[in-house]
């Protein structure tokens, strides 16, 4: 089943489309708060943000990850064509395995992040945020790949948090402890095949939870049975924010403009410098944009992606960043209060050569306090690493809590 | 007009030639710095090609152009045209019908548009993104020339120098790859350019049709991408590439206009067609109208196209052989025709099963390539073409005040229709009123093809044939951009190379029209930038916005 037909030529009567978990979603959608993710409308807070970022901080939550886009590469030449397109190794991705990665133009700038999932031998799933096939099919020439979108095939849910691997297995995932992080594993439920990835927005425990469309009403009820007891809770898209800027993941169009989408020249970023570095296997054959990020490594890069940590409990959304002597450094991107870390972090892109890790700069924060706006430059640091990063995350077996 | 001014000898600073919406522009910013101007229009009515008349009792038509887009919003404010009643509406929205009873249609909302297009390829609905952001990239560089006088490359004063350097440095701002697009871009045909980016044959076909609106080129010829261009680097709103209703037909445009310049003591002369301007000892020192009136004044603004204005109002023994010879030579090739029909009610359009948001849009029948280019060879043989490129509309769905409650006006632009026929193997033969009847009857064919009502609905239709356009606003051969929009008669070489900066020939000649830089259009920015060179030379506040850079 597919969930949106591309054939119907009356699918303009449904501006946007009901994900296949929609049904329970609204169920527990109190506040009717509904945002628009591409062809679909996805939660953007159920109950209260507050709530459900600590579910999936402190028990479990389920986010419904559906619209995301998916295409499936396969035929012979799969691995070098996913090769020449993205910056990593591929063949280092085993089959079972997942990897995130990012793709570039001929000019070394990011068209877009996303995850590999190497879901049998020779056969790929790329996900990302902004549709590809285009450019999936521009790199294609001269390879014997077989390119589909298949995003409205599949349903997903991203199931993240410290309970975890306690509710699949009682969900009856027999081994789902065993699976290490980035692993890929299939199950049988109900007699329907689930798909499980280690893999997460959150930087936490975590799984992504994929079947087919008709299934998708049965694992929500299997899941949220099983969850009953370990404070299971959807959670939408305003805490996911928080949660992944925690993480420290970037987000297409928020902290980097897809560069097939730029209009204006310098607009776009490297993989560089987007703090993607240790993603570009330089030494693996050629790939779209080796040339330019070769010489960018030589020369060096324009701008620096960093985390900070400012000082007050202020969030520096869209602030300006300044160095000691107020000359601009650069701008923030995404910005929350770490109710985890307890701390104000901020991602932004700075100017080269600021942003080493320890650089002491400034965040222009606008604030508002009963309708009056005021103004504090905040100190910040550059920081290394991610502000929210449990043991949890990396262990096999996984702690049940 | 009882608040107009003459100056103290009872004469005039300016005369403006032609009460187009560039005519009205220009005497409305030069009455804004305290001159004393009368503009002198051949016909009984205003607005040149942004016309509404009502020649059917309770119907207003745009009787030649019919959406807004191009209008610059610096000068709808500072012309204060809301003021003095003009609203934009925007729309949204196309469709182009296909032969096998399908259409292809764009949609406001950009994932049901991108979902549409994917019907047809998947692939081009995600090259789309592509596709637009390099549209956008060209717009974002020509959008800064449209209120700027055009630098002179030959010339060392101060003002070329300077317009010069800021054109070569915005060139190089544009980065490597964009310079090399932007020439690309120039000088590629439209089919060209949209096979970089798309597949499907409907999807180009949609696409393709604006690079050739008001052209006498087809889809396959160089120079249309620019066409295309020319049609997306307006805007709504800030809005870039959207298009609007002008409340009230684009009449309003002119009317508005001429609300502002009267109010500054502007006095319009209707009815006043000049038959010649008259040059003494090598300056203008007014015009003499065909009524046999003398009108003085010592500086004459034309909104004429070029060559009327060089070649049939003024003597040509005021001005050198070649500079008339580069006027003679100034392409301005007729190659659009357009129906006003007063519709009894709403034409139904079955491939649509009911779609409301379709017919709100422009509509088109024409869903390949090959289709586009086989109705300019009928161009190219002197006949309209047989299949020919509509871009239909009904207006009233959107604005309520253009007929009566339930009934319709439809406005049908048809490209191509030349401007003299070939009859029998002669070529060169004029439009006689039973030809224009058989062109009229073939764009009601072609739409009666996808709509099976809407021939028995027609109360009444204006069929407009170059020769019509041509008499009645003046465009010569009916070009309906006062001269074609290639790379040749663009920028510094509009309308030809030394002239590009508004200023005629002879002292105290001025040109408005949209035979100048910018170009056609209802742009108003060539009377704009007119009326800020006159300025200058009279060493006067200027009174004409700069443009609003989109940074
Ligand atoms: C059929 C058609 C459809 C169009 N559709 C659109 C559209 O949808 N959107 C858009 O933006 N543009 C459109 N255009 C183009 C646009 O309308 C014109 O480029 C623009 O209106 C030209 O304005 P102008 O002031 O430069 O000249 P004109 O409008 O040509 O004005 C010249 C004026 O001079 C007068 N005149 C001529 N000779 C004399 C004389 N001897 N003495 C006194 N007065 C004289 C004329 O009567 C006229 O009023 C269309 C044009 C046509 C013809």
């Amino acid at each position: 089943m597919k969930i949106i037909d591309y054939s119907d030529r009356d699918h303009y009567k449904t501006q946007a489309f009901q994900t296949p978990f929609h049904e329970r979603a609204a169920a527990f959608n109190q506040k009717h708060c509904w945002g628009r993710w591409k062809d679909y409308i996805t939660a953007n807070t159920y109950y209260d943000t507050a709530t459900e970022y600590f579910a999936a901080r402190n028990a479990c939550s389920v986010f419904d990850l559906t619209p995301m886009t998916k295409h499936r590469i396969s035929g012979p030449d799969a691995l070098d064509f996913m090769n020449r397109l993205v910056t990593r190794e591929v063949g280092k991705i085993k089959p079972g395995r997942v990897g995130y990665t990012v793709w570039c133009n001929d000019a070394g700038q990011v068209i877009d992040d996303g995850t590999i999932f190497h879901l049998e031998e020779g056969v790929y799933r790329l996900c990302s945020q902004e549709p590809q096939i285009d450019w999936l099919m521009t790199s294609a020439i001269g390879f014997d790949v077989d390119i589909v979108d298949e995003t409205h095939d599949v349903a997903g849910l991203a199931f993240q948090g410290p309970t975890t691997c306690a509710v699949l297995k009682l969900m009856g995932l027999e081994g789902i402890e065993n699976l290490t992080p980035f692993g890929i594993a299939k199950f049988d439920l109900d007699g329907f095949e689930l798909t499980v990835s280690r893999t997460g927005y959150t930087g936490d425990l975590g799984y992504e939870l994929w079947v087919a469309p008709e299934h998708a009403l049965t694992l929500w009820d299997r899941l949220f049975e099983a969850g009953a007891l370990h404070g299971i809770r959807p959670i939408g898209s305003e805490a996911l924010e928080i949660l992944r800027i925690e993480a420290g993941f970037i987000l297409a169009g928020v902290d980097f403009l897809p560069a097939n989408e730029a209009v204006r020249p310098g607009r776009t970023r490297s993989p560089y410098e987007l703090g993607l570095g240790w993603l570009v296997h330089l030494d693996k054959p050629y790939f779209t944009g080796k040339r330019a990020l070769i010489k960018e490594k030589e020369n060096g890069s324009r701008y620096v992606f960093a985390k900070l940590n400012i000082e007050g409990n202020k969030p520096a959304h869209q602030s300006f960043i300044f160095d000691k002597r107020q000359k601009f450094a650069g701008t923030v991107t995404s910005a929350a209060w770490s109710p985890s870390a307890k701390v104000n972090i901020a991602l932004a892109t700075l100017e080269a050569p600021h942003g080493k890790p320890g650089d002491q700069l400034l965040a222009e924060i606008y604030y508002q306090r009963e309708l009056k706006w005021s103004r504090v430059m905040a100190p910040c640091t550059v920081v290394e690493g991610v502000f929210w990063d449990p043991p949890r995350k990396r262990e096999t077996p996984p702690p049940d809590f | 007009m009882n608040n107009s001014r003459t100056n103290s000898n009872g004469g005039y600073d300016a005369i403006v030639i032609g009460a187009g919406h560039n005519g009205l522009a220009n005497a409305a910013f030069l009455a804004k710095a305290g001159l004393r101007v009368v503009i002198v229009e051949k016909n009984p009515w205003i607005g040149g090609a942004s016309v509404s008349r009502e020649l059917h009792e309770g119907w207003i038509y745009s009787n030649c152009s019919y959406v807004c887009s191009l209008l610059r919003p610096e000068i709808y404010r500072a012309l204060e045209l809301a003021k003095y009643g003009l609203q934009v509406v925007p729309y949204g929205g196309s469709v182009t019908f296909t032969q096998d009873g399908n259409y292809f249609g764009s949609y406001v909302d950009e994932d049901v548009s991108r979902r549409e297009m994917a019907r047809f390829s998947e692939r081009d609905a995600d090259a789309s993104l592509r596709y637009h952001a390099d549209i956008m990239r060209q717009c974002r560089f020509i959008r800064q020339f449209l209120l700027r006088t055009a630098p002179d490359p030959t010339s060392l004063k101060p003002f070329d120098v300077k317009e010069m350097m800021h054109l070569g440095r915005e060139f190089w701002k544009l980065g490597e790859d964009t310079l090399g697009d932007l020439i690309r871009f120039y000088t590629m045909s439209i089919s060209d350019y949209l096979d970089e980016y798309f597949e499907h044959p409907v999807i180009k076909a949609a696409y393709a049709g604006s690079g050739i609106i008001g052209s006498a080129l087809g889809v396959m010829s160089p120079g249309t991408a620019y066409v295309l261009l020319h049609h997306a680097m307006g805007e709504v709103d800030g809005s870039i590439g959207s298009w609007g209703f002008a409340r009230g037909g684009m009449g309003a445009i002119a009317k508005a206009m001429a609300g502002c310049f009267e109010a500054h003591g502007g006095e319009i002369r209707t009815d006043a067609g000049v038959e010649q301007i008259i040059v003494k000892g090598g300056k203008v020192t007014g015009v003499a109208l065909e009524n046999g009136d003398e009108v003085h004044a010592p500086l004459v603004v034309s909104n004429l196209d070029v060559k009327r204005t060089f070649l049939q109002v003024m003597d040509e023994k005021d001005l050198d052989a070649e500079f008339v010879t580069k006027v003679r030579n100034f392409k301005i090739r007729g190659s659009s025709g357009k129906l006003n029909i007063a519709l009894d009610g709403l034409p139904e359009f079955p491939a649509l099963r009911g779609n409301p948001e379709m017919i709100r849009g422009d509509m088109h029948f024409i869903d390949s390539i090959e289709r586009l280019e086989r109705a300019y060879d009928d161009w190219k043989d002197g006949s309209w073409s047989k299949d020919p490129y509509v871009d239909l509309l009904i207006p009233t769905l959107t604005d309520p005040t253009m007929a009566p409650p339930g009934k319709h006006f439809m406005s049908v632009f048809v490209q191509y229709v030349p401007p003299k026929l070939t009859k029998n193997g002669v070529k060169g033969c004029d439009w006689t009123d039973e030809d224009r009847d058989a062109f009229g009857e073939t764009v009601i064919n072609q739409i009666s093809k996808y709509s099976p009502n809407f021939r028995d609905l027609i109360l009444h239709a204006e069929v407009r044939t170059p020769r019509e356009l041509e008499a009645e606003v003046g465009l010569t051969e009916g070009n309906i951009f006062q001269g074609e929009l290639t790379l040749d008669q663009l920028l510094f070489n509009r309308p030809i190379p030394g002239y590009a900066q508004y200023r005629g020939p002879v002292k105290g000649l001025y040109m408005c029209g949209s035979s100048n830089h910018p170009g056609g259009g209802v742009m108003a920015a060539p009377g704009a930038n007119a009326a800020r060179e006159i300025l200058r030379d009279l060493r006067k506040p200027n009174t004409v916005p700069e443009g609003w850079l989109d940074d």
